[in-house]
């Protein structure tokens, strides 16, 4: 992974959002959702008034909508928990569409789709415009411990490359005649991991000992805020 | 897996974050005494495992396919401490860069994964290791049969929460019932890749096991005649 190249919810741009320090974009994030989390499910004009904040920081950033739309999925698994809830839940009954459904359910699932939903395109419109080493600048400025944010560092920074020796690891499993679709290859499977542990954790003590060589004493040269530079 | 936002009311989500800033903050101490300056390249090069392998699909039938979860196995082969550390840091960055799991809920998901989850899967792991053999061929179970557990207590700590915090109207009994009946299930899947990995590893490098330390320690050097080819 080169020093240029964004996460892959990154979406390289210039705006008022792309340029604000990373610290506050946290900040900001943390404090809208408590808010978010916080407000009694039936306040239906604080729900809307968030969304039209959020969508105002969106539409602010100049990152496209279906960009975000699409990294959505991630919300799935809990669209199905909410789509459950009201048959789950007790209390009165009502009937939707001729379905007899939990009343309180419902309300509790109509308000943790619109929460889960505000905090996941939040979260997505800091992850799309913040590059991972102003994000670790800016975790830095909040004080989160030093040694924190350089495991956060190394992870963020190796996490291509150890994705790319399992990815490599697969292919070779494959181009051998071995394509793994049921439980009888866990065991191959496991092995590759078990290698892939044994990869990453040498490759940290090469690490550490190239680290050594330039003078580590455990911590790290102030990380330099980067700024946005035409690519070479 | 990932708790989002909103799930959880804004007390029990700030109470099990400050939770997770003691937990983290007693797991940098230890790992610190352990690991001295290695902690960060360390740590950060297994956080980047964890991340990769939670990303491996093992196929389980009809197209379905389950992931790593990683807690038990993490604390298996780097500590406890390590674990606690690697396992937070996945979740932190998911949250920060991934949008997976809420960003108020992260306390909440540090505590259940990486507190409960790494913690009640070394607890298991010891517990078991006292009762199988002195040998090294106890680790790999016992490292599944932590797994096995380390799942639905993470579960079960859940569901209490959900009882004191949870935004919906649902009995402890059912949300207790649906998440260990479930949760189980994922343990059974978790515990057969833990033992599997933590024996593959013992099979090369039986050194980097933090579990299977001073278990093969008076192995002696033994020269291996070559006879009947190559092995």
């Amino acid at each position: 992974m080169g020093a240029g190249h964004g996460h892959t919810l990154h979406y390289h741009g210039h705006s008022l959002v792309h340029r604000a320090p990373a610290h506050l974009k946290v900040l900001a994030l943390v404090g809208f959702m408590l808010v978010v989390v916080a407000t009694p499910a039936h306040w239906h004009p604080a729900f809307a008034a968030y969304a039209v904040l959020l969508l105002g920081a969106v539409l602010a950033s100049r990152v496209p909508l279906l960009f975000l739309a699409r990294r959505m999925v991630v919300e799935m698994p809990f669209a199905v928990f909410a789509l459950l809830m009201p048959f789950v839940a007790d209390g009165p009954r009502t009937e939707v569409l001729g379905l007899t459904v939990s009343e309180p359910g419902l309300v509790a699932a109509g308000a943790l789709m619109t929460k889960a939903t505000l905090g996941v395109v939040a979260s997505l419109t800091l992850a799309a415009t913040t590059e991972a080493v102003e994000l670790l600048a800016g975790l830095q400025r909040l004080r989160v411990p030093d040694l924190i944010v350089q495991i956060m560092g190394f992870m963020v920074r190796y996490l291509d490359i150890v994705a790319g020796d399992l990815r490599r690891m697969l292919t070779a499993m494959r181009s051998r005649g071995c394509d793994p679709r049921s439980p009888r290859h866990w065991p191959l499977l496991a092995r590759s991991l078990g290698a892939l542990f044994i990869r990453s954790y040498e490759r940290g003590e090469r690490v550490h000992l190239a680290m050594l060589s330039r003078g580590y004493t455990g911590s790290l040269p102030e990380m330099s805020t980067p700024t946005h530079r035409p690519h070479a | 897996m990932h708790v989002p936002d909103g799930f959880l009311d804004a007390p029990t989500s700030v109470a099990t974050g400050v939770v997770a800033v003691a937990g983290v903050a007693l797991a940098l101490r230890g790992a610190r005494n352990e690991l001295d300056d290695r902690t960060a390249p360390l740590a950060g090069l297994v956080a980047a495992f964890v991340f990769a392998g939670q990303m491996m699909n093992f196929p389980v039938a009809g197209g379905t396919s389950g992931h790593l979860l990683g807690g038990a196995l993490a604390a298996v082969l780097v500590g406890p401490y390590a674990g606690v550390l690697c396992i937070s840091v996945v979740l932190a960055v998911q949250a920060l860069l991934l949008a997976d799991g809420g960003i108020t809920a992260l306390g909440t998901n540090i505590t259940l994964m990486a507190l409960v989850g790494v913690v009640a899967g070394y607890a298991v792991f010891k517990a078991v290791l006292l009762v199988l053999p002195r040998r090294l061929s106890s680790v790999a179970p016992a490292a599944a049969i932590g797994a096995l557990l380390s799942v639905p207590a993470a579960a079960l700590v859940f569901s209490l929460l959900f009882a004191v915090g949870g935004e919906a109207p649902i009995g402890f009994g059912k949300v207790l019932g649906a998440m260990l009946g479930w949760h189980l299930l994922i343990g059974i899947g978790e515990a057969a890749i833990t033992g599997l990995v933590v024996g593959s590893v013992l099979a090369v490098r039986p050194d980097l096991v933090y579990g299977a330390r001073g278990l093969f320690g008076d192995r002696k050097l033994e020269i291996r005649a070559t006879a009947g080819g190559a092995a």
